[in-house]
């Protein structure tokens, strides 16, 4: 049971952070491999205010949020430059770059040793040690994350970043300024991926920069391709079925380091079979 | 009569090639002005400059009464009061027909647009525009799920929805059947009783002079000829550079 619960949290984590990475790749159009480095910066952000300043999760949780999204902002603004393949690699190197710090601001996120000793979230004296209320946390979370993105997606809002996907010069002639457009649903994305990386800090009570590398990157695209790109539904799905995957692996009795290794292998088969049989995921009907 | 565009001097070039050379011309306000030249001419990219597709390397544009302009940005064309076709139609192809012609008609701030729902106002205007095209029946259907002819339409129902004063068509007639021939001749044809401003790139001699108030000759980036299409059309220069005889 406890296990059970502990999938559920992972699934409600990725979750997240899949569907506001579908607000930037499936619904804008832009290929980003950058995601789990605000996903880090969130945990790591989360993690200092929690620790270093003593604050209440729920005050520190925001806070991380906002300094994210004033990171992603720089970021946005140096990928605007960039389109498709371009863009897809200029992500990829902020990747690294965010990684990289991670690994090497010491006295900061103490590097590859990492954070132990991360708090769980507390409210009026109430604490969410037991694990089943942490999954009702993370529920609560996900529900509100999803309704956000469900609100600017059926606005004008969310058919113009559609129509920037489709054709970004056309639109523009019809009086949309694209950049802002595109900086802001990375920012509120990016914000969003924040949330989860303090839900995943305070769950596991541990952080370490592993966690936010670029491999995490391509992991939540790939729950947002396996899903379906596009549509909200589609990720959600993604998450729980990529999150379970490796589990059932190591169900069939495989050791768990070789399981690990093949919980790889399988997202890279599982890749390239949607690419060629089903470009649309799982649910989704927008094809990359 | 007064002017709803004027070009001085423009040029645009794409690395040797001067695809816009010393370019001036006046597009008067509720005509249609027809621009004619040979392939390669220099038309599209003509409206693709004031529309801020291409970057103009030269000259000055005055639109409307506004000022003087040395350059114009894709977004601001809208504000201008100037909408467009494209003669590679682009079409928001994974979204419905109907989302295509919203997207002319929603807020443009992206906090304004976030609020924003398609409303009773919008689906009335939709309705007009797609069932003035013929495709009202057809707004649910993904824009890529058309006929050719089809989605030349929608980008014309698009350009309609933006309710500008100047719209810019770019060989709309190109490829459609006759009765989607009629049906576009008709739109310019009110566009004009409107008291709208159209300009009209076609190669059809017969549309242009059935449509036409004046029209533009270019030759290589240049203005050959201008005026009515009577003396246009016979004058020799055109007809030899122009009609290949
Ligand atoms: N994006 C571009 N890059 C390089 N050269 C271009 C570009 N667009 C147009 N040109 C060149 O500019 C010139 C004018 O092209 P343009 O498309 O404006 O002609 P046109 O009059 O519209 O022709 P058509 O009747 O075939 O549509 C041509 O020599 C063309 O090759
Ligand atoms: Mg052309």
């Amino acid at each position: 049971m406890e296990y059970l619960i502990h999938i559920a949290i992972f699934s409600a984590i990725f979750g997240i952070l899949a569907i506001s990475l579908d607000l930037i790749v499936g619904y804008t159009g832009m290929l980003s491999v950058a995601h789990a480095a605000f996903y880090g910066i969130g945990a790591y952000a989360t993690t200092l205010l929690l620790k270093m300043l003593g604050l209440n999760f729920f005050f520190a949780l925001p806070l991380a949020v906002v300094i994210t999204m004033l990171v992603a902002l720089l970021i946005g603004v140096v990928l605007s430059k960039f389109k498709t393949d371009y863009y897809a690699l200029a992500s990829l190197g902020f990747g690294v770059i965010v990684y990289v710090v991670f690994q090497n601001w010491l006295q900061v996120t103490r590097g590859p040793f990492g954070i132990p000793g991360i708090p769980r979230p507390d409210m009026f004296g109430f604490t969410f040690v037991e694990n089943v209320a942490f999954l009702l946390l993370a529920l609560v979370v996900l529900a509100c994350v999803y309704a956000l993105a469900r609100f600017m997606v059926r606005s004008s809002f969310g058919r113009i970043l559609t129509a920037i996907r489709e054709d970004e010069t056309a639109i523009s002639v019809f009086g949309y300024r694209t950049t802002s457009y595109k900086l802001i649903i990375f920012t509120i994305a990016a914000g969003m991926a924040a949330i989860a990386g303090g839900l995943y800090a305070s769950y596991i009570t541990f952080i370490a920069p592993s966690a936010f590398s670029v491999n995490e990157s391509i992991f939540i695209l790939a729950i947002v391709i396996l899903g379906g790109a596009g549509s909200l539904r589609g990720p959600l799905m993604g998450a729980v079925v990529l999150v379970l995957l490796p589990e059932l692996l190591r169900f069939v009795g495989l050791p768990s380091d070789i399981a690990a290794q093949m919980r790889q292998l399988l997202y890279g088969v599982i890749l390239v079979l949607l690419m060629l049989y089903r470009p649309q995921g799982l649910v989704g009907t927008y094809k990359l | 009569m007064t002017n709803a565009l004027e070009t001085k001097q423009l040029v645009k070039k794409f690395g040797g090639v001067v695809a816009i050379d010393r370019f001036s011309v006046q597009i008067r306000k509720g005509e249609i002005t027809g621009i004619i030249g040979p392939n390669g001419s220099g038309k599209t990219t003509f409206i693709n400059v004031l529309t801020g597709i291409s970057a103009m390397d030269g000259g000055r544009v005055v639109i409307g009464d506004q000022q003087e302009k040395g350059g114009i940005k894709a977004w601001e064309v809208f504000e201008l009061g100037i909408a467009r076709t494209f003669q590679n139609i682009r079409l928001f192809e994974q979204m419905s027909v109907q989302d295509n012609v919203l997207i002319a008609m929603t807020k443009r701030s992206p906090l304004a647009a976030l609020f924003e729902r398609h409303r009773d106002i919008h689906e009335t205007l939709v309705k007009e525009v797609l069932t003035r095209v013929g495709l009202y029946d057809k707004r649910r259907a993904l824009a890529k799920e058309l006929s050719y002819g089809q989605r030349k339409l929608l980008e014309i129902a698009r350009a309609l929805a933006t309710s500008a004063d100047m719209i810019l068509f770019d060989e709309p007639f190109a490829g459609l059947f006759p009765e989607m021939v009629r049906v576009v001749s008709d739109i310019l044809k009110e566009l004009r009783a409107g008291e709208k401003t159209v300009v009209l790139i076609e190669h059809d001699m017969a549309i242009i002079r059935e449509l036409c108030d004046r029209i533009i000759v270019m030759d290589a980036g240049q203005l050959l000829a201008e005026g009515m299409p009577k003396q246009v059309l016979t004058n020799p220069a055109v007809i030899e550079a122009y009609l290949g005889v």
